[in-house]
């Protein structure tokens, strides 16, 4: 699914400059245009999802390694919010905000370095089961935990701080720290694969007996791309906790894993904006899904549409879209 | 000691429920390559389609045959319409497999709704017997762990013993040798999809009498699945049954005697595995 079609993107015409400007624009003046609901439940929710999509976007992309766990790891950052950070459980450490972040970040790319560092053992097929099973394992672990995790109830009362100055916790702020983290991390990703890292994990991915006949460490490649894309994961994965303002083994659950891989699917695996694409198709389906078909039929809605990109358009719906875009020129 | 024969028990009693499920799950990879995600689905789908047979007859047998049918119908037409059509795209196979099961879980949810239910077990298999040191211990999970091992057995001979079986693990070794012998591959695939689908199935209903019906039991007997054949090895039956028993036993040592980290065992054992036997115990290098 991740083949060939993951090229380095290039810009080359100046329309296409022109539409990257366009976009930039609407997504600086969008929160003001926008109701608070529209800029934080679906603009900045969407940004966040995608950027938790993106880390997985580009395992899979770049490394060929389609992980399921990369909810778990932006779970474990959450969680560590909670727990170095204030709670209303009481079992917060209390600590400021920076280093409370900064702890979050660092242990819960521990955490995806060591997920890699187990899954890189196999490849293929079995990575997706092994990264399954750690991202069931990791929910029934914080369920069943309840001196470090609280079990059941998780933790509430997550709240964004006060950046600058500036209270995050007001909607259009928290979009644009959304917005920000959320081209950051775009930007990162795109340099990453023109990068020489880029194009060795690349090679591994097209051919790992030849890249290491060459002399690379292909190993140890996968499991940086594995450490990368956890930092990706725990930056989306603190945004979420603050957007929610809670925590739980739920949010960390079967559900939730499948949605990032289904937002990085249904946007395609192959391009990095693929994840933001997918993100708000999907933000737009959940929340507009009672229009459609009942509310609690989102599921099944959602499950229709997997499906039928999967077995449709593998590339998800920007490949669609090339096509499109491919026929029309020829007619 | 007694509460360690108890877990003991209890954990060779679930790892014969985890075998039933996991071996349909490691013949469906080994032969066809195919990681059917949608495996949890299907056993919980069969307990309900059980339950409610049992419900209208009142035949727990009936229930039973249901649940083994229904699925294997089910297994049958997945891979006749859907599976075969993306064949040797590993990647996509799984993914839809995971559309499935979502699709799948959303109706049973739409039915059945969200309540727990409990399958009444026959009356000859009701109450306990008494055995030595444990005192009394219900007869319904010890005839569990008795089908198992007949059905194990059975699918054993079947595998070693009958044509079928030799092409299906002929296929397993090589299917494009075996295609080229002039054997019908897609009719050996649909065999062994279904005969994996209706085993969870009837490993639903098996272990809904025993255990209980939810949702999200799909889940939990899907990770069961996936970590008995990542140690024991996909596509073989020795490996499963190996599999099941560890993650069992594992499991119920670790509720007995430390609930709060009982799931890390399993993973202790799943990463170990993987570090040194990449392939599983009983599997051969891909």
């Amino acid at each position: 699914m991740a083949g060939p079609s993951a090229q380095i993107p290039t810009v080359n015409s100046q329309a296409a400059g022109v539409g990257y400007i366009l976009l930039a624009l609407f997504l600086l003046i969008y929160p003001w245009i926008a109701s608070p609901f529209w800029a934080v439940q679906i603009g900045a929710q969407s940004l966040i999802l995608g950027v938790v999509a993106l880390s997985l976007a580009f395992l899979a992309g770049y490394g060929g390694m389609v992980s399921l766990a990369q909810l778990s790891v932006a779970g474990c950052s959450g969680y560590m919010v909670a727990i170095w950070g204030f709670n209303d459980a009481g079992m917060g450490l209390g600590w400021p905000w920076i280093p409370t972040v900064f702890m979050a970040i660092l242990i819960a790319v521990l955490f995806g370095t060591l997920i890699g560092a187990v899954s890189v053992r196999t490849a293929g097929i079995y990575t997706i089961m092994i990264t399954l099973a750690i991202s069931v394992g990791f929910h029934y672990y914080v369920r069943q935990n309840y001196p470090i995790f609280n079990g059941w109830n998780g933790f509430a009362g997550l709240k964004p701080p006060i950046i600058a100055g500036v209270n995050m916790r007001a909607p259009i702020p928290f979009y644009y720290l959304s917005l920000g983290v959320g081209a950051l991390a775009y930007a990162a990703t795109v340099y990453l694969g023109r990068s020489t890292f880029g194009l060795t994990l690349q090679g591994i991915r097209d051919n790992d007996r030849r890249m290491r006949a060459l002399g690379f460490n292909v190993t140890a490649h996968r499991i940086l791309a594995y450490s990368i894309a956890a930092l990706l994961a725990s930056v989306g994965g603190v945004l979420l906790v603050w957007l929610n303002g809670r925590i739980d083994p739920a949010s960390v659950g079967v559900g939730p894993t499948i949605n990032i891989l289904i937002i990085a699917v249904v946007g395609g695996l192959g391009r990095p904006i693929g994840a933001f694409v997918g993100a708000v198709l999907f933000i737009l389906l959940q929340n507009f899904a009672i229009d459609l078909i009942a509310r609690e039929r989102f599921n099944l809605l959602i499950g229709l549409v997997f499906l039928a990109i999967v077995l449709f358009s593998p590339d998800g719906l920007l490949g669609l879209w090339q096509k499109i875009k491919k026929s029309a020129g020829r007619s | 000691m007694k509460l360690f024969i108890m877990t003991i028990l209890n954990g060779l009693t679930l790892a014969a429920l985890y075998f039933l499920v996991a071996s349909g799950f490691t013949l469906v990879f080994g032969l066809m390559r195919n990681v059917n995600l949608a495996h949890g689905s299907l056993y919980l789908l069969g307990a309900y389609i059980g339950f409610s047979i049992l419900e209208l007859s009142g035949s727990w047998i009936l229930g039973v045959a249901a649940g083994f049918l229904s699925m294997a119908i089910m297994g049958l037409l997945f891979q006749v319409f859907i599976f075969r059509r993306i064949e040797g795209q590993d990647l996509r196979q799984t993914m839809v497999s995971i559309g499935i099961s979502i699709i799948l879980a959303d109706l049973m949810l739409a039915i059945w709704g969200g309540t727990t239910y409990q399958l009444m077990i026959p009356d000859a298999l009701y109450g306990a017997v008494r055995l030595p040191v444990v005192g009394a211990y219900t007869i319904y999970r010890l005839f569990i762990l008795g089908a198992a091992v007949v059905i194990g057995l059975a699918l054993w001979l079947f595998l070693t013993r009958t044509q079928v079986g030799m092409k299906i693990r002929a296929g397993v070794d090589d299917k494009d040798m075996l295609a080229a012998t002039g054997v019908n591959v897609h009719r050996v695939f649909a065999i062994v999809f279904a005969i994996g689908a209706g085993l969870a199935g009837l490993a639903g209903v098996v272990g809904g009498s025993a255990l209980s019906i939810a949702p999200g039991e799909d889940v939990r007997y899907l990770l069961a699945s996936l970590v008995v054949v990542i140690v024991g090895g996909m596509g073989s039956l020795g490996g499963a049954a190996l599999g099941s028993l560890l993650i069992g036993l594992a499991e119920q040592f670790g509720l007995a005697y430390a609930p709060t980290y009982g799931v890390v065992y399993t993973f202790i054992i799943m990463v170990v595995t993987l570090a040194f036997r990449p392939q599983g115990f009983f599997g051969r290098k891909a």
